[in-house]
């Protein structure tokens, strides 16, 4: 018979810990729903999400009642809509997005990701109206994520969609000024995009994926941070191998999960992501894992330490725990999402600098933070920048969305309300870089060879 | 197909038989059970074969948290399997 006190551990992380199942995340390919017309490609892409997905929220909650551990979101990916918008004639993307929201209505998803475009190297057709009609979309609809990869570790940073992109998402705060600027919360601008990540806003389905595969994000900050409060007097060492032990427990459930799922739906199992993704709820919070490490609060000197062992060590524990790993895969530190995140900027602890650092040794990036509604298109193009220069010198996705509070300013507040928390303007260095990222063209590739 | 019935809570006289009783009427074959009390807290496994079920998942987890509500216990119950990938490799 299994060791009760086993049990109760499981028990305990689940109602106690905040131990759950962060998404499972189904991904669709819409390659076969390129047309010239748009509304039949329009129509197809429909057909396809809901024929694929119909079962997918039921097949979650089916698991969630059986196994006991929630699920808390049901997702859909689809194939970068820029790639099967540039086989259309006429060009008016949003109507994509009205598809994808529908589609996502119908079979009862949280979100739907895959507005998308990959220019990490250049523009190619459907890519430039695809990322203008960004901001109206995410304006027209409510379940839809959109993402831009705008450079890679192969192929260097994209300067001109860098600069395209810091306008997009001021409008798309603008555009949604009257509803928190949630409309940039919904758009993330990445470097070295993964093909197969369950978390959104930069979900997409690669298109070296297969047809439809379902993937799954787990979560358990709250488990992690409960594992070190027991343990209160183990070295750094100590302190690494409980969190791998922990982080291997965690990834076990979703590896149990993904493949219950896949074999429910009839669907290949592609990864799991094994993100210690945080909410603003109390005891789910990364921040707090790093504070219980030893540290006064999240950003104190000794914080980038703290977070890289933490990254590592959750990677060494979920590896072995799952057959495969993929997406993002490492500690998440978004700021509205996190209490501890929160509490942070607030007190001014935590800025936007120590958090660039931050992102230099976990996944993801720049992520949920709010800054001041006057910055300037120029400076967020300048944030994306250095965001990207991190992520490709270091073979490492990072990402930055931000979220422009339209009116607002430092020490002011905005509240999304649910899994997307609250959180204070943050300051910004506004020192201009227009004329550096007015430059347009690329950044070469860089050698990976003499590291230093 | 096994599953896991967890009950905790405070000790009292007849948890086991009450929480047997709703696995009898639910045609739940009890194959082994394991409880201990510490510093007045009752804590309960029972590993249960539910192939012959007469009920669904949710009825039994139901009919279960039910009986938990009436007795001021929390009593759970968990397929198997999530235990077992968990402690096991």
């Amino acid at each position: 018979m299994l060791d009760i006190n086993d049990i109760l551990e499981t028990i305990t992380m689940i109602q106690d810990e905040c131990l759950d199942i962060r998404t499972v995340t189904m991904g669709i390919s819409l390659l076969d729903c390129a047309d010239e017309n748009i509304d039949r490609a329009c129509t197809k892409v429909y057909d396809k999400i809901t024929r694929y997905a119909e079962n997918l929220v039921k097949t979650a909650d089916d698991i969630q009642t059986d196994y006991g551990i929630p699920i808390i979101n049901k997702r859909i990916a689809v194939t970068p809509i820029a790639i099967i918008e540039a086989a259309c004639q006429s060009s008016d993307p949003v109507k994509f997005a009205h598809s994808l929201e529908r589609a996502a209505k119908a079979v009862g998803v949280n979100f739907i990701g895959g507005y998308s475009a990959l220019v990490h190297k250049g523009f190619s057709a459907g890519d430039y109206a695809l990322i203008e009609s960004i901001p109206q979309a995410l304006k027209e609809t409510e379940h839809v994520c959109a993402s831009v990869n705008i450079g890679s570790t192969k192929a260097g940073i994209n300067m001109d969609a860098v600069a395209k992109m810091g306008h997009v998402i001021r409008r798309a705060a603008e555009l949604t000024a009257d509803n928190n600027c949630f409309g940039a919360a919904k758009l993330v601008v990445l470097c070295n995009a993964p093909e197969d990540n369950p978390f959104m806003a930069g979900a997409f389905h690669g298109v070296g994926e297969a047809d439809c595969v379902i993937n799954v994000g787990v979560s358990g900050p709250g488990v992690v941070r409960a594992a070190l409060q027991k343990s209160s007097g183990l070295d750094i060492t100590g302190v690494a191998d409980l969190i791998k032990k922990t982080a291997f427990k965690i990834t076990r459930m979703g590896q149990l999960v993904a493949k219950e799922a896949s074999r429910r739906l009839s669907v290949p199992f592609g990864i799991v992501d094994l993100s210690l993704a945080p909410t603003p709820a109390v005891g789910d919070s990364v921040a707090h894992i790093l504070e219980e490490m030893g540290l006064e609060s999240v950003g104190a000197c000794g914080t980038t330490a703290a977070l890289a062992m933490l990254n590592d060590a959750v990677k060494k524990g979920g590896i072995m725990a799952s057959s495969h790993v993929g997406g993002l895969s490492g500690a998440f530190i978004p700021v509205t999402e996190d209490a501890g995140m929160i509490d942070a900027a607030r007190s001014g602890k935590l800025t936007i600098e120590k958090l660039e650092a931050m992102t230099a040794v976990c996944s993801v990036g720049l992520d949920m933070i709010v800054i001041p509604g006057d910055t300037p298109a120029e400076v967020i193009s300048g944030i994306i920048a250095d965001e990207a220069a991190i992520g490709m010198i270091n073979s490492k996705t990072t990402a930055v969305r931000l979220i422009p509070a339209i009116g607002k300013s430092v020490g002011e507040e905005l509240d999304f309300g649910g899994l997307f928390g609250s959180g204070p303007v943050m300051r910004v260095n506004t020192a201009s870089p227009t004329k550096f990222i007015s430059r347009g063209g690329r950044i070469p590739a860089p050698v990976q060879s003499l590291k230093n | 197909m096994r599953a896991v019935v967890t009950v905790i809570g405070k000790d009292k006289v007849g948890i086991l038989a009450q929480v047997s009783s709703v696995c009898a009427e639910c045609n739940v074959n009890i194959n082994d059970v394991n409880q201990s009390v510490m510093q007045d807290l009752f804590t309960m496994v029972m590993l249960c074969d539910i192939r012959e079920m007469n009920v669904s998942f949710n009825e039994l987890s139901d009919r279960l948290a039910k009986k938990g509500d009436e007795l001021g216990l929390s009593i759970h119950v968990t397929h198997e399997d999530i235990f077992n990938s968990m402690h096991r490799i």
